[in-house]
């Protein structure tokens, strides 16, 4: 059977398991939902080694017709890009699932429902990434924010159903102006050779185009993505969803859903739309940059530890955005590598984070302090993360940054210049949370907070190891994104610049 | 002058045939029946007919003639597949109609009268709400398939009547309810008057009644344009009425909200269809010839109609007149079927038609369950918590609101999806973008409800979900169960009205 659909099956088949159980076995199902995320984890990194990186063209691939009257398959497949991020996916899971073993209690319904729709969740976040149908692509995009949607809003904390709805709305909104161009599309290979929704024929429609046709379809996408990433201005939903929702939630919502966003950037819009990529380039770059600064300042304005979080993913996403559209192969490679780097220094904060929160029940930084004495381990694990964010040499983000910065320099070098400010900014965010919280003298309330037990260790002991072992060989990862972001910059006839005169004089 | 005996196709018109034959034994329950047998027989003979009339329908599925009724009646295709849902739908609302709490115990008693205090004492129903129902089925039947302007006049009354009636049957807030049949008689006979106008002037432009007699006139382009122009405006007023676009859709908050719920359904889901049936074989059939006089008015209605409905019903407060909003912004999208003028258009409009029918119908009984002591709870406040207190009926109204906002993997994407593609591609690029526009606005309240039901508390003021009747709870299930198979797997569907849908000249 196929790699990719066993992979999206597993989690679902684990679902119906867990809906059997008893609902006042929670600790039997919270053992279900691990031994299932696991077994999906395994199977991904076994994909990952059968995975030939030479190869540019999608591998593993399915494809069963679903609506054929309408040109609508079940047609999944994986390039590295996917690759990259289903393994990201696959592999923080499980740590989410154990990093919050308790997060399910005290929400608005059951464990057992919690863990169902974090499970129905994974099927679909392994799908959106897998899926080579465009149509498909867009079913899971939007059914995926339904389970998002139960979760902030049924055991998050705060104003949890507001925010919840907020990013549904947010969603949805981008959700059908998207729609609307895939709507497009259809009609246009409809003219042109028949209905079809294959990404690799749809590829080819930009030929047909007229260029405000093209102009207007790419909007639909990029808008959709740039609210799912999310980049300035449209990412107001992002603080409060992340805020509110638990901390495995929001693990799951800024290290994986919003890297549909950037996903589908480079899988949709640069794709399908490559005329039109070059002429919002400049528009996008600016907004990139802009997000990469402002979601700086607002991190460092921040006083809450979970928006402060949120914030620093906004200057990520930035990053990757600005990598993605500087339409070169380091700057691409990058953007790829950010994604995946990016996802797992996020995890390691939210889920320290989460601890932190959980056991003095605040989550503003201002009553925190001294906890390098008190609880070392867990301000240890709290500080290297913080480390990863703002990029230190060494460090998984480091490579990643770097090589956006000069992929963008070689042809943006002013949006480069202005971006290369953002790692002073993250210097800032990070080191006065560091300071107020784990150092200086323990502020009254945080004598008695108990450091890392047993299972919370183990949870959070692989994302540091990947955190750290990135940083000094990134090869691993580097081997598979390389080939697939040359390969579709240059499907789409997109050139890195030649190295001027000046070059190393 | 000799007589010649009407040559009919009994095979062709039995469907219909069968309908009224229950509907009159029904009538003769009602004259010579002991009171105590007559529910039961009633509710036997109503399925009986349904299922018996569908299964004729069955039987002559592939047949197609235009002189199944000395050409008064084209039955092709596209009729049998209206037929074939409104009888589905039917049955389904029968269900609901079934549970008779919902009905006066004598419709003829002044409301507060003694009269009527000694009716429901002796627990008196209304069962000829059944005959009544039969005789609308068959009006509705008719419909679709009438070929000629008589037919379709009389078809048009045979429906109306009977909803007039019923629309008053409410056993509370009876004034309310007969209200609201009184406005409902009132305004329609005043659309039916503008139909007849419509009539004379099509017969004063093309000198015959039949649809392919006008259709031979507007081809020809003999006769004078400003009487075909009127004639399309007033006929498209009759039977944009009863459709409910805007601007002839006053009567339809008033009368969604004061009718028993049940028949509310049946209204909502049945006539939609058999309107929308009638619509379609008048534009396709007659008027396609002449699109450049109606298309650019019916693009503004449907325009306004999305938008109209969409955003009024986000103030609505009670469940009823939000669904009656709702409603509108459906006929909205339906309109994009009819102004798409191609197959992909027709084909679209019915399987809409029938998602949508068979999700509404689910809906309302639904709606028939939660009440406190007074009788149904219609305001959305008291709704709050609803989750928690009957989890599985809460998800099932939710699962059909995401069907309406059209969520993927509900039957409401695919209509939506296939409907707005076919409009588009005939060239309406304005309503598929308003379309999608107004869609982003109907999410908002449809997600306002499930944010009442799973994210509020409950509110202890006496409001209860009962236990729903054996009947009810099969319409339930089945429209779920339909509305989810037909979004995960429509394929079956899509390609037997694929295959089905004509409209024979």
């Amino acid at each position: 059977m196929n790699a990719l659909t066993t992979m999206m099956l597993l989690p679902i088949l684990g679902s119906l398991l867990i809906a059997v159980i008893p609902s006042d076995q929670v600790l039997r199902i919270k053992q279900a939902a691990l031994a299932v995320t696991l077994l999906v984890a395994v199977t991904g990194v076994l994909t990952w080694f059968n995975f030939d990186s030479a190869d540019t063209a999608f591998q593993f691939v399915q494809s069963v017709e679903w609506i054929p009257s309408f040109g609508i398959n079940y047609a999944v497949g994986v390039d590295g890009l996917s690759l990259v991020l289903i393994l990201m996916s696959v592999l923080l899971t499980p740590i989410v699932v154990l990093a919050g073993w308790n997060e399910s209690e005290g929400g608005r319904w059951s464990a057992k429902v919690f863990y169902i729709l974090i499970l129905v969740l994974e099927t679909m976040m392994i799908g959106v990434f897998a899926a080579t149908d465009v149509f498909l692509f867009y079913v899971i995009f939007e059914a995926m924010l339904i389970p998002v949607y139960f979760l902030i809003g049924g055991y998050g904390s705060g104003d949890r159903a507001a925010a919840a709805v907020k990013f549904l709305l947010y969603s949805l909104f981008g959700g059908l102006l998207m729609l609307a161009s895939i709507i497009g599309l259809y009609v246009i290979s409809g003219a042109n050779g028949g209905h079809t929704f294959d990404i690799a024929k749809l590829s080819e429609m930009h030929n047909y185009m007229s260029s405000t046709t093209q102009n207007l379809l790419f909007l639909g996408f990029f808008i959709a993505f740039a609210i799912k990433a999310p980049l300035w201005p449209l990412h107001t939903w992002l603080p409060d969803a992340a805020s509110s929702g638990t901390p495995g939630t929001s693990v799951l919502l800024l290290g994986v859903l919003d890297k549909v966003g950037t996903f589908g950037m480079i899988r949709f819009c640069l794709t399908l739309f490559p005329d039109a990529s070059r002429t919002f380039t400049p528009v996008i770059i600016t907004l990139a940059v802009i997000s990469i600064i402002y979601g700086a300042f607002l991190a460092i304005g921040a006083t809450d530890i979970k928006r402060l979080i949120a914030y620093t993913s906004i200057s990520h996403f930035g990053f990757i955005t600005m990598g993605i559209f500087a339409m070169t192969t380091q700057g691409h490679s990058g953007a790829m590598l950010y994604m995946f780097n990016h996802g797992f220094s996020t995890a390691a904060l939210f889920i320290v984070a989460g601890w932190m929160a959980s056991r003095r029940g605040s989550t503003k930084i201002a009553d925190f302090g001294g906890l390098q004495r008190i609880t070392p381990v867990m301000a240890w694990s709290f500080f290297i993360a913080g480390m990863s964010s703002l990029a230190l040499p060494g460090l998984s983000s480091f490579v990643s940054e770097f090589l956006v910065l000069v992929g963008t320099f070689t042809r943006y070098p002013v949006a480069a210049v202005i971006a290369t400010f953002g790692i002073v900014l993250a210097a800032l965010y990070i080191l006065i949370p560091v300071q107020k919280a784990l150092h200086g003298p323990t502020t009254p309330g945080n004598e008695n907070l108990p450091d890392l037990n047993i299972r919370e260790k183990i949870a959070i002991a692989p994302v540091m190891a990947v955190i750290i072992a990135l940083g000094f060989y990134p090869a691993p990862l580097l081997n598979v994104i390389n080939p697939t972001s040359a390969h579709i910059l240059e499907v789409q006839g997109f050139t890195d610049p030649l190295p001027s005169d000046s070059a190393g004089k | 002058m000799e007589f010649i005996a009407p040559s009919l196709n009994y095979a062709q018109l039995a469907p219909m045939l069968i309908v009224l034959a229950g509907a009159l034994i029904g009538v003769l329950i009602e004259a010579f029946a002991p009171r105590a047998s007559r529910f039961s027989s009633q509710l036997f003979i109503t399925l009986f007919a349904l299922v018996a009339s569908l299964a004729a329908l069955f039987q002559v599925r592939n047949q197609s003639s235009v002189d199944a009724a000395m050409g008064s009646v084209a039955f092709d295709g596209a009729g049998v597949l209206f037929q074939a849902s409104i009888l589905i739908i039917a049955v389904l609302a029968v269900f609901l109609i079934a549970d008779q709490e919902n009905f006066t115990a004598l419709a003829a008693s002044v409301p507060g009268s003694d009269e009527e205090r000694e009716a429901v004492q002796a627990d008196l129903r209304v069962t000829e709400v059944f005959p009544l129902t039969l005789f609308a089925v068959a009006g509705m039947l008719l419909f679709p398939v009438a070929s000629d302007l008589i037919t379709l006049f009389v078809a048009l009354e045979m429906l109306s009547l009977p909803l007039y009636l019923m629309a008053g049957l409410s056993r509370r807030r009876r004034l309310m309810s007969q209200e609201a049949a009184l406005k409902y008689f009132l305004l329609g006979a005043f659309a039916s008057a503008f139909f007849l106008l419509g009539i004379a002037y099509l017969f004063g432009y093309s000198g015959s009644i039949t649809l392919a007699g006008i259709q031979e006139s507007v081809v020809g382009g003999a006769g004078n344009d400003v009487f075909l122009l009127l004639g399309v405006a007033f006929i498209s007023v009759g039977l944009l009425f009863k459709v409910g676009a805007v601007p002839f859709h006053a009567w339809s908050p008033d009368v969604y909200q004061g009718a028993p719920t049940a028949i509310t359904g049946f209204m909502a889901a049945a006539t939609k269809v058999a309107a929308f049936g009638a619509i379609l074989r008048i534009f396709y059939v007659s008027f396609a010839n002449a699109e450049w006089q109606w298309r650019p008015a019916m693009v503004i209605i449907a325009i306004i109609t999305m938008v109209f409905g969409s955003v009024v019903a986000i103030t609505q407060r009670d469940v009823k007149r939000m669904m009656a909003y709702s409603s509108i912004a459906h006929a909205g999208f339906l309109l994009a079927g009819v102004i798409a003028l191609s197959k992909s258009g027709l084909e679209a409009s019915i399987f809409y038609l029938f998602a949508y029918g068979v999700a509404t119908v689910g809906a309302f009984g639904i709606v028939t369950l939660v009440r406190d002591s007074a009788g149904e709870v219609g305001d959305l406040n008291r709704w709050s918590g609803l989750g928690k207190r009957s989890p599985l009926l809460a998800s099932a109204f939710a699962f059909f609101l995401l069907a309406f906002a059209g969520i993927p993997l509900t039957s409401g994407f695919i209509g939506k999806f296939s409907i707005f593609s076919a409009a588009y591609e005939s060239g309406s690029t304005s309503i598929l973008i308003a379309g999608v526009l107004s869609s982003a606005i109907a999410a908002f309240f449809y997600i306002r409800v499930i944010v009442l039901m799973f994210f509020k508390d409950s509110v202890e003021d006496g409001t209860s979900v009962i236990i729903p009747s054996a009947l009810t709870t099969i319409t339930i299930t089945v429209s779920s169960v339909l509305t989810l198979i037909l979004g995960i797997y429509p394929a079956p569907l899509i390609d037997f009205i694929a295959t089905t849908a004509t409209f024979i000249r």
